[in-house]
């Protein structure tokens, strides 16, 4: 596959001792995307849950408490690891590979 | 305004009768853009209660994931309330999360399960904001 321009992270050879930056893609629900210039899909790192929500805060400001509160991921925000639900996992601490998928969706609810 | 045929009311206000007196939930999806229902999608109320409706986590991922690739978006939001108006309540608002989506409540407070009078109405809900919308049915 020809690469036109730029470089991938992943086409880096890894620096000797380093570890290659992970690269997660994080989907975004609607109303999250004022937060991500409207888009739909941002990428971020971590090597845990957490850790990736820390980082997208560093570039979409706001957004870090729309999902997490003092307890850790809100009640009424479902996050996916690839297919998972993460409460079926470890919660904030679930552990992230390079190439996964996580998904945000607000709970559909009320009364 | 929501334009919505008439087999899709139906079938919203039978989901809701067969689900009392537990409230009934699930979603009409339509292509984006278009802000037209078509696809009837009753769903799994998780809370199985009747003053309080979520979808299953699971459920719901695959119902994004299916309107996602099919190029679809929750046209119509729809619950029934089973002892109160078909109104938005406090909860319902705070949980609302799809700004385009037509709000639909049906109550069964009148006849329940059974044939008879329902009640069936339509809101935008926007930054907490309820506006009812006028029901064209075609």
């Amino acid at each position: 596959m020809a690469t036109v321009s730029g470089s991938d992270v992943r086409d880096r050879p890894p620096d000797t001792g380093e570890t290659p930056a992970m690269v997660i893609e994080v989907r975004i629900p609607t109303i999250l995307r004022t937060y991500t210039d409207g888009a739909r899909s941002v990428q971020g790192s971590g090597a845990t849950l957490r850790e990736l929500l820390d980082d997208l805060e560093t570039r979409h400001p706001g957004m870090l408490d729309r999902i997490v509160d003092e307890a850790g991921l809100r009640r009424f925000v479902n996050v996916y690891l690839n297919d998972e639900d993460v409460r079926f996992l470890n919660f904030i601490d679930t552990e992230l590979s390079d190439g996964d998928v996580v998904t945000v969706l607000p709970a559909v609810a009320g009364g | 305004m929501l334009t919505i045929r008439q087999d899709l009311v139906d079938a919203i206000v039978a989901h809701a009768r067969a689900d009392h007196p537990d409230e009934a939930c699930g979603v009409i999806a339509g292509p984006f853009g278009s802000d037209r229902p078509e696809r009837f999608i009753p769903m799994v109320n998780s809370a199985r209660s009747p003053t309080f409706y979520e979808f299953d986590s699971g459920d719901l991922f695959r119902l994004y994931r299916d309107m996602d690739l099919a190029d679809e978006v929750p046209v119509v939001i729809y619950h029934s309330h089973t002892a109160t108006e078909a109104y938005p309540s406090r909860t319902d608002v705070s949980y609302a999360s799809e700004p385009q989506a037509h709000y639909v409540l049906v109550s069964t407070r009148e006849t329940g399960p059974d044939a008879g009078p329902y009640e069936f109405r339509s809101y935008s809900i926007v930054d907490g904001q309820i506006t009812e919308e006028e029901i064209n049915i075609v």
